[in-house]
C-alpha cells in the first residue's frame, strides 16, 4: 500500500535520507524545511502521514501539530524530537499528534510506525471481526478461532494478538507491542516481548501447516496470511 | 538622565515627599484647630463682655429712663475702652453714641451681627469691624451696643504669622527628617543591590549582607541568599553531571570509532562490510541507550523534576511488570510469585517507576539463578510492603547476591559484578533505580537474602486520608 507522506524537517540531510528511505519502501514523498511551509502543504494537499520534527524554523513541531487540528485535519502525524524525555512525549500526544518517535531512531522502527498510522486510517476502528487468513478474531466475545479450533488465550496474549491482528500485513516493532499492549514506553533490556510472541506463537501456529505470525529480522513482527 | 531626575525616581524620595505632606497636613490640623478653639473662647469672652454692659445699660435705664440711659451712653462713649453705643429716637436721630456706619443699620431687625464701623473722631480711618446687638426699646426708640474686634484680629494675625512660621519651619525640618530616615531605611536596599550586582558581575560565591537585627531586609537577604545557594548547587550539579556524560560516553564512542576503523581496514568483502556496518549501528544503537540511560540519571541526581506527577497504585505497576517478565523468568527456569494484594498510593510517574521495577526484575532474571546446592527455590519475589509511611517495593532472589563490599558500589555508573560480562547490560540499571528513587523522594538499596539480592525501592506513600486525591 502505497502512502503519501509529508516530511516537515528542518535538518535537509536527515530529511533527505528519511525521503529516499521511505521512497524505497514505495511511498511517495513530500518536504517541508520549516514549521509555515509545512502547515501550508499540509492544509493544501491530502497526506496519508506527516511526520513532524519538534524543533522547526519559524514555527515549531508541536505548534505546527496545534494548527493542522485547528484546521480539522485528522491527517495522522508522528512526531519525532531529539528530546526523548518521558514528558515530551505527552507533550507530544496532548498538541495533537498520533505517536512520537524519539531520535536517533531505526528506520525499520520509524517504517512501522508510519506504516501502521497510515493504515489505522484505512481500516475501520469500530471492525469488530478480524480476520487473516483461517485465523479469526472476535472482539466482542474474546473468542479466537483458527479453522475451526478455538485457541484459548490470556487476556495479555489476546491484546497482542489483537494489535498484531489489527495491523496484519505490517511490521510491529517490539516497542509498539510494548507500547500499545502494555502503555510502557521505556526499551526493555533483555527479549521480554520475544519470549512474549513464541508463546502466543505456540499457541496459533502449533500445529498448523502454515505459520502465521512471523518474525521480521532486525525489526519486529507481523501477522500475515502467506498466500496473499 | 539628571541627577535629580535619579533623584525623583528613588523610593527614599518618594517616601520623603509622603511622609513630608502628611507631616505638613497634622502639623496644620492641630494649628488649625488650636486657632479655632481660641477664636471661639475669644468670641464668647467678647460676647460676655457685651452683654454685661448692656445688663449694666438696661439697669440704668430701669432707674432713670431713656433720659438717664442718654446720659450714661453719652459719658461712657467717651471712655476709649473699646465699646460703641449708639442709641437713636424713632425718627433716627443720633442722641448719643460714640460711633458711625452703625447708623445703618439701626432699622434692621434685633439682635448679634458683626458690622463696619468708624469712631467719630476718627472718620478718616477705614471702617473696621466690631461685634454689636441691636435693641428696640419702646416708643420706638434703638439701641446699638457693641464692642470692636480689634483683639480678634490682632490674634488671627498672630496665628497667622505662627502658622506660617511653623509650616515653614515643618517643611525644613520634616523634609530633613524624611530624608534620612528614608535613606536609613533603604540603606540595606542599596547594600542589597549593590551585592547582587557583584554577584551577577561573576562573584558568583558572594553572598547578600545580612546584617543580624532581624528585621524585613536581613529576611529577604537571608531568602535571596539561600535561592543563590540553592542555584549555586544546582550549577555545580549540573557541571558535574555534564562532566560525567562526557567522561562517560568517551569509552563507548572511543570503541564505536575504532569498530568502525578496523573494519574499514581489513574488510576485503561487501559482507564483511555490511557485517561491519550492523556491528557499528548495534553500537551506536548501544550509546543511544547509554546515553538516554545517563541522562535520565543525571537529571534525577540533579536534582530536576520528573516532569508529570500523578497518584498511581504501585500494585498496578508491580502486576505490569511481573506479568511482562512472567515468560522471561520461566524461560530462565525461575518461578515469579508477585505479592501486590493491597494497593499502595504513591506520587509518581508510571513511566519511571515501570522502569525502575522492570530494572530489578531485569537483573533478578540474569543473576537470580540459586547455584548448585543452595537450598532455597529458584524464585523471584515481587512484594509490595508498607512501612512508616513509605510503600516498599521489595525484589528478591537466591541468587549469588551481592557482596556487602559492592552494595554501595554497585548503585554507581558503569559498575558490573560479574566479571565474564557473559550477560548483557552496561552497569547503569540500578543507577538508574537509585536515581528514579531520590527523584521520586524515596531511596534505593540492596540487601542480602541469604543467599541472594533483596533490592528495595522505598517511595513515600500518598495518604488517602491526609488531602484530596488528584488523579491528574
Amino acid at each position: 500500500m502505497s502512502m503519501k507522506i509529508l516530511i516537515v524537517e528542518d535538518d535537509a540531510e536527515a530529511a533527505a535520507y528519511l525521503a529516499k528511505a521511505l521512497r524505497e519502501a514505495g511511498h511517495v514523498v513530500d518536504q517541508a524545511g520549516d514549521g509555515e511551509r509545512g502547515l501550508e502543504m499540509a492544509v493544501s494537499a491530502p497526506y496519508d502521514v506527516m511526520i513532524v520534527d519538534r524543533m522547526l524554523p519559524k514555527r515549531d513541531g508541536l505548534s505546527l501539530v496545534s494548527a493542522v487540528r485547528a484546521e480539522e485535519r485528522d491527517t495522522p502525524i508522528l512526531v519525532l524530537s531529539a528530546l526523548g524525555q518521558v514528558d515530551d512525549r505527552v507533550l507530544g500526544l496532548r498538541a495533537g499528534g498520533d505517536d512520537y518517535l524519539s531520535k536517533p531512531y531505526a528506520f525499520t522502527e520509524l517504517l512501522a510506525r508510519v506504516e501502521a498510522l497510515g493504515r489505522r486510517r484505512v481500516s475501520s476502528p469500530t471492525q469488530t471481526i478480524y480476520r487473516v487468513g483461517e485465523l479469526e478474531m472476535d472482539r466482542l466475545s474474546h473468542r479466537v478461532l483458527r479453522g475451526t479450533q478455538e485457541i484459548d488465550l490470556q487476556p495479555r496474549e489476546f491484546r497482542l494478538l489483537e494489535y498484531l491482528m489489527r495491523n496484519a500485513g505490517q511490521v510491529v516493532t517490539r516497542t509498539m507491542l510494548l507500547e500499545h499492549v502494555w502503555d510502557y514506553h521505556f526499551d526493555p533490556q533483555t527479549n521480554v516481548i520475544d519470549v512474549h510472541m513464541s508463546r502466543l506463537r505456540a499457541k496459533i501456529d502449533k500445529g498448523f501447516e502454515k505459520p502465521l505470525l512471523h518474525t521480521v529480522r532486525g525489526a519486529g513482527y507481523m501477522v500475515r496470511d502467506g498466500i496473499r | 538622565m539628571t541627577g535629580f531626575g535619579k533623584l525623583l525616581r528613588t523610593t527614599a524620595f518618594r517616601l520623603a515627599v509622603i511622609y513630608l505632606v502628611i507631616f505638613v497636613l497634622f502639623a496644620g490640623a492641630v494649628l488649625g484647630y488650636v486657632a479655632w478653639n481660641t477664636h471661639r473662647l475669644l468670641e464668647s469672652q467678647l460676647t460676655e463682655t457685651i452683654e454685661t454692659e448692656i445688663n449694666s445699660l438696661a439697669e440704668q435705664y430701669r432707674v432713670g429712663g431713656p433720659r438717664r440711659l442718654a446720659a450714661t451712653i453719652d459719658r461712657r462713649s467717651r471712655q476709649a475702652n473699646g465699646f460703641l453705643y449708639l442709641y437713636a429716637d424713632p425718627r433716627g436721630e443720633v442722641l448719643a453714641g460714640n460711633a458711625t456706619e452703625l447708623v445703618s443699620v439701626l432699622q434692621s431687625a434685633p439682635g448679634w451681627r458683626d458690622v463696619p464701623f468708624r469712631r467719630f473722631e476718627e472718620l478718616e480711618r477705614r471702617p473696621t469691624f466690631a461685634k454689636v446687638r441691636l435693641f428696640a426699646l419702646p416708643n420706638g426708640f434703638r439701641l446699638i451696643v457693641g464692642h470692636d474686634l480689634e483683639e480678634r484680629m490682632r490674634l488671627r494675625q498672630v496665628i497667622r504669622q505662627a502658622m506660617g512660621l511653623s509650616l515653614l519651619l515643618v517643611l525644613v525640618l520634616g523634609g530633613f527628617g524624611a530624608l534620612m530616615v528614608s535613606r536609613r531605611v533603604l540603606r540595606p536596599v542599596e547594600d542589597i543591590t549593590s551585592a547582587a550586582q557583584r554577584i551577577m558581575s561573576g562573584d558568583i560565591k558572594g553572598r547578600l549582607p545580612v546584617r543580624g537585627v532581624g528585621d524585613e531586609f536581613d529576611r529577604l537577604a537571608e531568602s535571596l541568599n539561600q535561592m543563590l545557594a540553592r542555584i549555586d548547587e544546582l550549577m555545580t550539579g549540573m557541571r558535574a553531571v555534564s562532566d560525567n556524560i562526557a567522561h562517560d560516553l568517551r569509552t563507548p564512542l572511543t570503541r564505536l570509532r575504532a569498530g568502525a576503523e578496523a573494519a574499514l581496514r581489513t574488510a576485503r568483502s561487501p559482507d564483511e562490510m555490511r557485517l561491519a556496518l550492523e556491528r557499528t549501528i548495534e553500537e551506536s544503537d548501544t550509546l543511544i541507550k547509554v546515553f538516554n540511560a545517563l541522562l535520565m540519571i543525571a537529571r534525577a541526581e540533579a536534582g530536576s523534576t520528573p516532569g508529570a506527577l500523578s497518584d498511581l497504585d504501585l500494585a498496578q505497576i508491580v502486576r505490569d511488570v511481573g506479568e511482562l517478565y512472567e515468560p522471561v523468568a520461566e524461560e530462565a527456569k525461575l518461578a515469579l510469585i508477585m505479592r501486590a494484594d493491597e494497593a499502595a498510593r504513591v506520587r509518581g510517574n508510571r513511566e519511571l517507576l515501570g522502569q525502575a521495577l522492570s530494572n530489578l526484575v531485569d537483573n533478578a532474571v540474569k543473576y537470580g539463578a540459586p547455584g548448585p546446592g543452595v537450598a532455597q527455590p529458584a524464585e523471584i519475589r515481587l512484594e509490595l510492603g508498607r512501612e512508616n509511611g513509605m510503600a516498599l517495593l521489595i525484589v528478591s532472589d537466591h541468587g549469588a547476591g551481592v557482596p556487602p563490599a559492592d552494595r554501595e558500589r554497585v548503585l554507581d555508573r558503569f559498575v558490573r559484578l560479574e566479571k565474564s560480562r557473559a550477560q548483557p547490560g552496561f552497569g547503569l540499571g540500578l543507577s538508574l533505580v537509585a536515581a528514579i528513587a531520590r527523584l521520586h523522594g524515596g531511596s534505593f538499596h540492596i540487601e542480602d537474602n541469604g543467599p541472594g539480592v533483596r533490592a528495595v525501592l522505598s517511595l513515600p506513600l500518598v495518604d488517602a486520608s491526609a488531602g484530596p486525591r488528584d488523579a491528574a
